[in-house]
């Protein structure tokens, strides 16, 4: 029988659900509206400075990493499946280039977080 | 992923629209809507990341971009879509965990009291750094 890679895009699906429904209202509030109206938190929150602090400091950059892989793993894989709902034949196809898609934005967030270094 | 391959011109039964007719469908569909807005909000992440690698320029622009009124409807709408997984996604957690001898309802409790909390920790945290 041919392997499958559902069981891994499954968990990978598990733990971007979960991640998302932890800290992922808090986050977007944060980065999309409270700190560019500067409401509750001051603009500087988010600055130039802070931030290459943050993605310099390792733990920082695993948060970063997380947040960005396992939201896009979550969201294609169910995208993916959502299609079919909709009506659309997914095949191979469709699975290769939504799991791809979040395979190439690991992959590049883990490539920027080693250029911008430690 | 469909192993029924189609035989050449046989009737497809039109399946467009089937879960408008109940409410309780539309919500499965809002509920799997959120997906999208999680994800366009990481590769908007993303582009801060690859915005901020470029230097203090970039990372100023992508920054302005986001205090843009689309920028924040944007976010506004995926932030009510994204609790909206939340509550779900704590909600079905029960019936995804093996049998637990504790109440089902309190493990969701538990969840949200969890999501609130580090919403609330995380705030707070950066309130205090940003100081």
């Amino acid at each position: 029988m041919k392997r499958s890679g559902e069981p891994i895009f499954w968990a990978l699906f598990g733990a971007g659900g979960m991640l998302a429904a932890l800290v992922g209202p808090v986050l977007i509030f944060v980065t999309g509206i409270a700190v560019p109206l500067g409401f509750l938190l001051p603009q500087r929150t988010m600055s130039y400075g802070a931030m290459l602090a943050f993605t310099r400091n390792p733990v920082g950059k695993a948060a970063v990493l997380a947040v960005i892989s396992l939201f896009l793993f979550h969201g294609c894989h169910r995208m993916v499946h959502s299609l079919h709902d909709l009506g659309f034949r997914t095949g191979p196809t469709a699975r290769i280039a939504f799991y791809g898609f979040a395979i190439l934005g690991t992959v590049i967030a883990a490539l920027l977080l080693l250029r911008i270094g430690l | 992923m469909s192993r029924f391959k189609p035989v050449a011109g046989a009737y497809v039964r039109p399946t467009g629209g089937w879960w408008r007719k109940n409410p309780y469908f539309v919500r499965y569909m809002f509920r799997e809507g959120t997906a999208v807005f999680l994800t366009i909000y990481a590769v908007i992440l993303l582009l801060g990341l690859n915005r901020l690698a470029q230097g203090e320029a970039a990372y100023n622009a992508w920054r302005a971009a986001l205090a843009t009124p689309w920028a924040l409807a944007f976010h506004a709408v995926a932030l009510v879509a994204v609790v909206y997984h939340s509550i779900t996604w704590l909600r079905v957690m029960p019936k995804t965990a093996p049998r637990l001898p504790v109440d089902p309802a309190l493990i969701t409790k538990g969840g949200l009291a969890a999501s609130g909390g580090a919403s609330v920790l995380i705030i707070a945290v950066l309130w205090w750094v940003a100081r």
